[in-house]
């Protein structure tokens, strides 16, 4: 078991090396540094002196791979390549353009982008997976017809629309929470519920229909034909047998999500004004941070490969069948 | 030469993409009439009333989506026209003389397409600024010079919406309740013009009497499902012929910040919606057939190189990936102007990297399905036999591989569709999806959300956007499940 952790902890070094070449690629062939820089200063007022400054700010002056003016390590670590690629895989992500130490920032806003993640992520799985065993008990029938549809329906609605008019009947018509706004500690429960809310409604269709195809799969196999054939009781026989065989591939599509819960979610965080990652993300993308985008982008992947071990771990855990070797 | 011409025609790289699509679309139909096995499965589609009335539907959008792809650049008035050329003439005498005895057209800037001249009306009627839907007033307050000469603050009236009325407080309801007398005479009308074409085509060779196949298809009782279809239809039909009776006199669904009329924007989001939803597949589809097949049959390096790819690919969170691509777009789109003859094309050339960029994010999942079907397929007899009777890879994954895959790919062309449709609207809402010139859901929803916080609210837009998104996405679901469940061997 431990050798094999490490060993799929070694396979997601080359995966990183992967996602740091392609980001790297993107922000730095693509585009030379002097192309962003004549982008954001603009380019009417992007003298070469402006540029030359707007470079030496982000330490885009150097040269991309190899430094020819310095001498030893330097000639190598001197370089666009070093400082701004290989330094992420020491969590040493630099400076946003308004200054401020991006891994503090990520530190900082982990909180609340999980005190939002966390309870939708929560709800939203054990009030999916009721309704969707709620429709497979009454498979076959108007209900489940009616249920189905009304997540058709519900998955056919933009999230936009979910956000914009939960907060609008909430918030503005009832008046029952702030509209958008976090506070720390006890208080920040005010804050939180219209957007966990929101969140949990707007995935209830997709995901409901999705458990309830995996449960009726599971429902056609020989075991739950014994299972009735002793005498069991519907409830008993969804909740004891099909529940627990179906989380398998229930579990496939759910744990890898877990870990990128910490990069919370772009639109709930910024219609609700949350400062969690997600904002911290739209507000890089608006200002054209790229410094910081890079920074996300492998945060992500490095939460996505630790998704994946912690989804083979689940299996064994649900599974006895399941070893790890 | 050009002169007699009164327009240019424009072809974007999207339109060329759609209607290529639409010509692949019409040699499928073909070649499926062709094929029974194929034909049955279709019909099987065919026989859920689900799948005819979300088919009607999506059919209408892709019209809309088709007229609004048949771009041109109209000719500029003769007057202004011989403006422009007695100043080119003062300036290069010699080529001009030329090019006037020639008759040299100028074209305009501004490219149209042949929605644009059937909305004429509704695209030229634009106002100051928001108006709500029916209204005969502004929706803000204004200094306005009364009949006396004094100064008032009120609401001044539109200039085109119920601009046909003398007093429209009085004689607005009536007028509008005749137009909705008028709308559904006709409505009736081109619906019992359209039962006939249809009940005739049924009817053609089945060697029953007419009347029997019309009343049939009222029952419902053809095989397939014609009167869902038929309904849908008639329901549609309604809905255009209220469009026609009152859009051109009211504006249906208001006005936006600009004045322009929120119905024509939300018909031409439809465009925008169609070529996300369809353009994104068909560019990643080559790459995840062959990079899925060739890795599960080849094996060995083949197969560990994709996957390699596809992990990477798969573990940047999709938006971040998205957003670092078409940052880095907009950088090498505005360094490079010269590109561009025209701000259409330059719009049209991000819509189209967007695609891109989508597709290249998207073929992860698709690639991965094929892969786990083609290791299956490969250990199947009639594969090995073809190995064992020294039948080229090529020729094995071309004739036995590729025909038996071909329902995963159709499966995923339908189901990502409505997907993509509404992460357009998500990502020009962060900021990152098509340009903020090009009318789309997601801009449209962008720049009325702004106004939610006014008093009285301006709702409008959005709702106007709500219900074509939710009309055209939900459309697009039913269909997915109905032609998933036709072409799924596992579900039948």
């Amino acid at each position: 078991m431990l050798a094999y952790l490490v060993r799929r902890a070694l396979y997601a070094i080359p995966i990183l090396i992967g996602v740091n070449l392609l980001t790297f690629v993107l922000f730095f062939v693509v585009n030379s540094p002097d192309d962003m820089a004549r982008m954001q200063i603009g380019v009417k007022r992007a003298t070469p002196e402006a540029i030359e400054r707007w470079k030496t700010e982000r330490g885009y002056d150097k040269p991309m791979f190899v430094n020819a003016e310095a001498s030893g390590s330097a000639r190598f670590t001197e370089t666009i390549f070093f400082d701004k690629s290989l330094r992420m895989f020491a969590l040493e992500f630099g400076r946003a353009d308004d200054g401020r130490d991006i891994g503090q920032e990520i530190h900082d806003r982990m909180g609340p982008s999980l005190a939002i993640a966390l309870p939708t992520f929560v709800l939203s799985l054990m009030i999916s997976i009721s309704f969707a065993l709620l429709l497979v008990f009454f498979r076959a029938t108007y209900l489940d017809f009616a249920g189905v549809v009304l997540c058709v329906a519900m998955m056919s609605i933009s999230s936009l629309f979910y956000i914009i008019g939960g907060q609008w009947l909430v918030s503005k018509l009832w008046a029952l929470v702030p509209i958008s706004g976090y506070a720390t500690g006890l208080d920040a429960g005010r804050f939180l519920v219209l957007p966990v809310a929101i969140s949990v409604i707007a995935g209830i269709g997709s995901s409901a229909r999705w458990y309830r195809t995996i449960f009726l799969e599971e429902i056609s196999k020989d075991y739950v034909r014994t299972a009735r054939a002793k005498g069991l009781s519907e409830l008993a026989v969804l909740f004891r047998h099909v529940l627990r065989n179906a989380l398998i591939p229930i579990l496939t599509g759910v744990v890898v999500v877990i870990p990128l819960l910490f990069m919370g979610s772009l639109l709930v965080e910024s219609f609700f004004a949350i400062p969690g990652l997600g904002s911290y993300t739209i507000d890089a993308i608006n200002a054209q941070d790229f410094a910081v985008v890079r920074a996300m982008v492998f945060v992500g992947s490095v939460l996505y490969i630790v998704g994946l071990i912690l989804t083979d771990l689940s299996y064994t855990l649900v599974d006895p069948r399941v070893r790890l070797e | 030469m050009s002169a007699a011409m009164s327009f240019q025609p424009v072809l974007l790289w999207t339109d060329l993409l759609l209607l290529l699509l639409l010509g692949a679309a019409f040699l499928a139909v073909l070649y499926m009439r062709a094929n029974p096995p194929l034909r049955e499965t279709w019909r099987r589609v065919g026989k859920r009333p689900a799948g005819m009335a979300a088919a009607t539907v999506l059919l209408s959008f892709v019209a809309i989506g088709v007229l609004d792809s048949l771009h041109f650049r109209p000719i500029l008035p003769a007057l202004e026209m011989t403006g422009a050329m007695s100043e080119a003439a003062a300036s290069e005498p010699p080529a001009s003389v030329t090019a006037v005895e020639h008759g040299v057209a100028m074209y305009s800037t501004e490219v149209l397409s042949v929605l644009d001249s059937v909305l004429e009306p509704l695209r030229a009627q634009t106002e100051k600024t928001y108006s709500a839907p029916f209204a005969s007033q502004l929706y803000q307050r204004e200094a306005m010079e009364l009949p006396d000469g004094s100064q008032a603050r009120g609401y001044p009236r539109l200039v085109h919406g119920a601009a046909h009325l003398q007093h429209p407080a009085q004689e607005q309801s009536a007028d509008i309740a005749r137009r909705l007398v008028s709308a559904l005479g006709q409505a009736v009308l081109a619906w019992l013009m359209v039962f006939m074409v249809v009940a005739t085509w049924v009817w053609r060779g089945s060697g029953l009497r007419w009347g029997e196949v019309a009343a049939a298809m009222l029952r419902g009782h053809t095989v397939l499902a014609w009167r869902a279809a038929l309904l849908t239809l008639g329901l549609i039909v309604l809905v255009v012929s209220l469009c026609i009776e009152l859009a051109p006199l009211y504006h249906v669904f208001g006005t936006d910040k600009v004045g322009q009329d929120v119905l024509y924007l939300s018909l031409k989001s439809v465009r925008t919606a169609l070529v996300i939803g369809t353009i994104t597949t068909l560019v990643m589809m080559p790459f995840a057939v062959a990079l899925g097949i060739a890795a599960g049959y080849l094996g060995g390096w083949v197969d560990d190189a994709v996957q390699y790819v596809y992990t990477v690919l798969n573990a940047i969170p999709g938006v971040l990936l998205i957003a670092a691509a078409v940052l880095m777009m907009q950088v090498v789109i505005d360094t490079n102007p010269q590109w561009f003859d025209t701000a259409a094309e330059r719009s049209d050339a991000r819509l189209l990297a967007l695609c891109f960029i989508l597709g290249i994010t998207s073929w992860t999942g698709l690639a991965r399905l094929l892969r786990g079907e083609t290791l299956k397929l490969r250990e199947l007899e009639y594969v090995q036999a073809a190995r064992a009777f020294g039948v080229k890879t090529p020729a094995i994954l071309r004739r036995h591989i590729l025909p038996n895959v071909m329902h995963i790919v159709m499966i995923a062309l339908v189901m990502d569709f409505s997907g993509l449709v509404l992460a357009e609207a998500v990502l020009s809402y962060v900021g990152i999806g098509v340009d903020p010139t090009t009318i789309s859901f997601g801009t449209m929803i962008n720049m009325a959300r702004a106004e939610l916080a006014r008093e009285p609210m301006v709702w409008w837009s959005l709702a106007a956007a709500f219900v074509f998104m939710f009309v055209l996405v939900l459309a697009a679901n039913l269909f997915a499940d109905v032609v998933r469940d036709a072409f799924d061997p596992r579900r039948s």
